[in-house]
């Protein structure tokens, strides 16, 4: 029996066509076919999704949250940045 | 027997070996070694008795006696049931449950295929339903049939063991018997012969790539489908009917 724990992978699911996937979770897997499987069996259960994606997690590049302060207090005083200042057209869903 | 009593009897078989399998796929549920794979096995036997259910609905139905599902899975004798020798088997270990459930998911899905095609509309409905869950467990398990065969030379062993072992009982999936023979003239139903041969060549493709070598077809085990069953179901029944036998009707 060996003490080798499997690799983690995050788990990415479409919950339906349009939209985007979004993370649902992690799981344990040897393989990437393994994790595949494993998060359809884990995560879509109950009808979650259309599309699967899982990466391993070792392959994400993840900001430092000692970096909060360079990275996005700077953004807070823009308000010029977000589109409030336009009407929505109407009938546009998923904006 | 006329065509009605072997329409019966065929499907009461189908859920037999829905229900057995599934049950013995319950027994490992919390005792799996991680805890995806748990997740699968504990999916994939609720596949296995939701399709018993159906099952057995309809085999109620045609015999119009009242029976219903549950009449059927907990107040039937042993011998009454129809599944075949190689479900019954004790789960064993990983390799063993994983070598079993190729060795019948590969064949059952030949199965269902054929019956979505038979003239019994209500059969083929619910074939074509079970045919999706099974196309995805036998994808599963045979990958890892693949990862244990080619992996370790203990997991090799180990497999190659399992599949010495459980070959004996994969004679009677395809020796076809009166039911057989009537359901398949009377409702389109499946051509063993055809489906062996198919199994057999999907199987070689998977033994291919596990790195294991196909077993000789020597003395098979037979009698499942008649109800003279091994050792082993005796207790699986035990344990699944022993609530409705304590306390008949119970219900929560």
């Amino acid at each position: 029996m060996s003490d080798k724990e499997w690799p983690l992978y995050e788990v990415f699911i479409r919950s339906k066509s349009g939209l985007s996937h979004r993370h649902a979770g992690s799981i344990h897997a040897a393989d990437d076919q393994m994790a595949l499987d494993a998060a359809r069996d884990t995560y879509t259960r109950r009808q979650e999704g259309v599309s699967i994606w899982v990466v391993r997690s070792s392959e994400i590049v993840a900001s430092d949250p000692a970096d909060t302060a360079a990275f996005f207090e700077p953004a807070e005083d823009k308000i010029y940045r977000h589109p409030t200042f336009y009407e929505m057209p109407e009938g546009v869903e998923n904006l | 027997m006329n065509k009605d009593q072997a329409l019966l009897a065929y499907v009461a078989r189908l859920g037999d070996n829905a229900l057995i399998l599934g049950q013995r796929m319950v027994e490992v549920v919390a005792a799996y070694p991680e805890l995806e794979e748990e997740l699968a096995n504990a999916n994939f036997a609720l596949d296995y008795i939701g399709q018993a259910r159906m099952f057995y609905t309809y085999a109620g139905e045609l015999e119009g006696k009242g029976r219903g599902e549950d009449d059927f899975a907990f107040l039937r004798e042993e011998n009454e049931f129809q599944n075949y020798l190689l479900i019954e088997q004790p789960n064993g270990h990983f390799g063993d449950s994983i070598t079993k459930l190729v060795l019948f998911d590969a064949f059952y899905l030949l199965l269902l295929e054929a019956l979505t095609n038979c003239s019994d509309q209500r059969v083929a409905e619910i074939a074509a339903r079970a045919e999706k869950e099974i196309r995805y467990h036998l994808r599963h398990n045979t990958q890892w049939l693949v990862r244990l065969g080619d992996g370790t030379e203990e997991s090799h062993a180990r497999v190659r063991a399992s599949v010495d072992n459980l070959w004996q009982y994969t004679g009677e999936l395809f020796v076809a018997d009166a039911i057989d023979q009537i359901f398949a003239d009377a409702f389109a139903g499946p051509d063993l012969d055809a489906i062996h041969a198919a199994w057999r060549s999907q199987l070689k493709s998977i033994f291919d790539a596990a790195n294991l070598a196909m077993p000789a077809d020597d003395w098979m085990a037979s009698g499942g489908k008649q109800g003279r069953h091994t050792e082993h179901l005796g207790y699986l029944i035990a344990e699944m009917q022993y609530l409705q036998r304590a306390y008949p009707g119970a219900s929560w």
